[in-house]
């Protein structure tokens, strides 16, 4: 610092780009263009589609040549589940990937030095993500739930029902989906991030069909009625699938956001304060 | 304007910067210069606010990098040619960062026609050769057409052609009067291109300087002479008072002597000459007798520095990669 140092340029440099106010909107865009510029997304998503259709047009040709009721009392729109439970796999994928991909390839430092606020890059991330998830989710969950119950005889389904299986599944996946993405920005490694999906989905499960012992009947039972897939079933049945306490109806919806919120809300925190 | 205060990062117990203070004016290119490791990417890094000073704190223009709402409109970085997604297009790669800054579309073919990508603007930049990455880079870093640059390593891993492009583009971009700062760990590169120069080691401040006082201050100068009678030249110096030292190829050298006085002596003694030169030491050698207690990683069983020091003559260009 001792040393003489030449004087500054009388004048420095201003751009003819006229500089405009960047918000949450312009972040929009931008990941707007991320997400639909990769293979993967087109790729985890048109897997998607293609199972759902598969699986819930194969599931109800079957029953339907058999001539019999899915369940007691049950429309054909439970038949939706295991397209449901193919799907959430593809979204957990893209919605680690949405985020980790980022940090294998190192476009993270690029996305945080253009956009220095973590909150507003987190948030852009997260909307497009749902909206696009909810969107081909909800359409293609729509056109399945139409086909099983024109295929298949059984009890008329409520306009509820039809919302659950449509609109319902489509939130499902979308918020677990969040769930995912803040997982991989915590673990900021996509094959990582992804096996911790998987093993929430099917874990608790299988771990509780293991479960014989009498003093552990209350963990297994709390298990088997809260495990991903129970709560998929559930979002197309009026009872619970275990015990009597289990969500029905709209809870695992309820659930979930409640879980991609908190979820996100660590991921804000910990993409704030750690380093790049 | 970029003003760094007392900039200070420790990983535990390591302390990579070590409080750092400096300021990078407009107009002019300031070389970042430290051997590897010795903290250059990570105060890059904490200027850019992706790491986390332990204390300290960096000043863009007077303000924090976070409370910048489209900082690529002030300020481009380089920092390392990967940092793109090589599944998107160069093309989506530079638009997905102008959207997020408001910057018009238009600007990202126009900075791909000046780094000469435009003919791969739509390929995957995954299938980009290094120098392609680095051009692309560059692209990303002048998209806002910013007042402030800031290059990390940019010549790494190119060839002549695209780092004499790199050079003349930074001079350019200079003389338009903006701020460049640029890192490297080769001063021979620094000596081409800066205008003044922070020299750091050990994350800690070793010098901040014009160029031209550090070339003035450290390049050892010396009298390089050859002669058939190198035994009765040695005398005829040594009564004199003159230390000459062996170097290669049968060649003398001769600290704090003249060109001048040299040759008097010689004619005065008749002896016969075949070389008698001024020489400057390396600005290299000057760097690395700066640094040398300041390297991280020393190459083992290599007495480099005192090697470096006694081998003659200019050694521009030359590069004395470490570890």
């Amino acid at each position: 610092m001792t040393a003489p140092t030449p004087s500054p340029a009388p004048h420095s440099y201003v751009s003819p780009i006229p500089v405009r106010r960047a918000h949450l909107g312009d972040a929009l865009a931008s990941e707007w263009t991320k997400i639909r510029s990769l293979r993967s997304t087109m790729w985890t998503l048109g897997v998607m589609v293609l199972l759902m259709l598969g699986v819930g047009f194969g599931v109800a040709l079957i029953v339907a040549a058999a001539s019999e009721y899915p369940a007691e009392n049950e429309s054909a729109l439970g038949m939706g589940f295991f397209g449901l439970l193919l799907g959430s796999i593809c979204v957990m994928t893209l919605g680690v990937l949405t985020i980790a991909s980022e940090y294998g390839t190192g476009m993270i430092r690029t996305t945080l030095t253009a956009c220095p606020s973590r909150g507003r890059v987190l948030l852009a991330k997260a909307i497009v993500f749902f909206a696009l998830v909810f969107t081909i989710t909800t359409l293609t969950a729509t056109v399945v739930a139409v086909a099983q119950v024109a295929l298949v005889s059984g009890p008329e389904p409520t306009v509820d029902q039809w919302l659950r299986a449509t609109v319902g599944a489509g939130l499902f996946l979308a918020l677990t989906g969040l769930v995912s993405l803040a997982v991989g920005t915590l673990i900021r490694h996509s094959a990582g991030a992804i096996t911790i999906m998987i093993g929430v989905m099917l874990m608790p499960l299988v771990a509780a069909m293991f479960m014989m012992a009498e003093s552990l009947s209350g963990v297994r039972d709390w298990l088997l009625a809260y495990a991903l897939p129970s709560q998929m079933i559930a979002l197309y049945s009026s009872v619970p699938v275990e015990g009597a306490s289990g969500p029905t109806g709209w809870d695992p919806v309820w659930i979930m956001l409640v879980l991609a919120l908190g979820a996100l809300g660590g991921a804000f925190a910990v993409l704030n304060s750690r380093d790049v | 304007m970029i003003e760094v205060e007392g900039l200070t990062k420790r990983y535990g117990t390591k302390t990579a910067v070590d409080h750092l203070s400096f300021r990078v004016r407009p107009g002019m290119i300031t070389g970042f210069l430290g051997p590897n490791g010795a903290g250059k990417s990570t105060t890059m890094r904490m200027m850019l606010d992706l790491d986390n000073p332990t204390s300290g704190t960096v000043r863009i223009d007077g303000r924090h990098y976070r409370d910048l709402d489209e900082p690529l409109k002030y300020i481009g970085a380089l920092l390392d040619a990967k940092a793109m997604h090589g599944g998107r297009s160069a093309y989506n790669n530079l638009l997905c960062l102008a959207q997020s800054n408001r910057i018009p579309e238009r600007r990202v073919g126009e900075v791909l026609e000046l780094v000469g990508l435009t003919a791969v603007a739509r390929k995957k930049s995954k299938g980009f050769s290094l120098g392609m990455g680095q051009r692309l880079g560059i692209a990303s870093a002048l998209l806002g057409d910013p007042e402030i640059l800031m290059f990390d390593e940019p010549v790494n891993g190119l060839d002549p052609e695209g780092i004499h492009w790199i050079r003349n583009l930074m001079k350019a971009l200079a003389a338009e009067g903006r701020t460049i700062f640029v890192s490297s760990h080769l001063m021979s590169e620094m000596a081409l291109t800066a205008d003044h120069l922070i020299v750091i080691g050990q994350g800690k401040l070793l010098a901040d300087t014009s160029m031209a006082d550090f070339i003035q201050q450290n390049s050892r100068s010396y009298v390089r002479l050859r002669s058939p009678q190198r035994e009765r030249v040695r005398d005829v110096l040594h009564a004199h008072g003159f230390t000459a030292v062996e170097a290669g190829g049968g060649a003398l050298e001769v600290d704090g002597a003249t060109t001048e006085r040299l040759g008097e002596l010689a004619a005065e003694n008749g002896l016969v000459l075949h070389e008698l030169s001024s020489q400057r030491a390396s600005l290299e050698e000057a760097f690395m007798r700066m640094t040398a207690g300041a390297v991280e990683y020393h190459a083992h069983g290599t007495d480099i520095h005192g090697g470096a020091l006694a081998a003659p003559g200019p050694r521009w260009g030359a590069t004395s990669e470490e570890a």
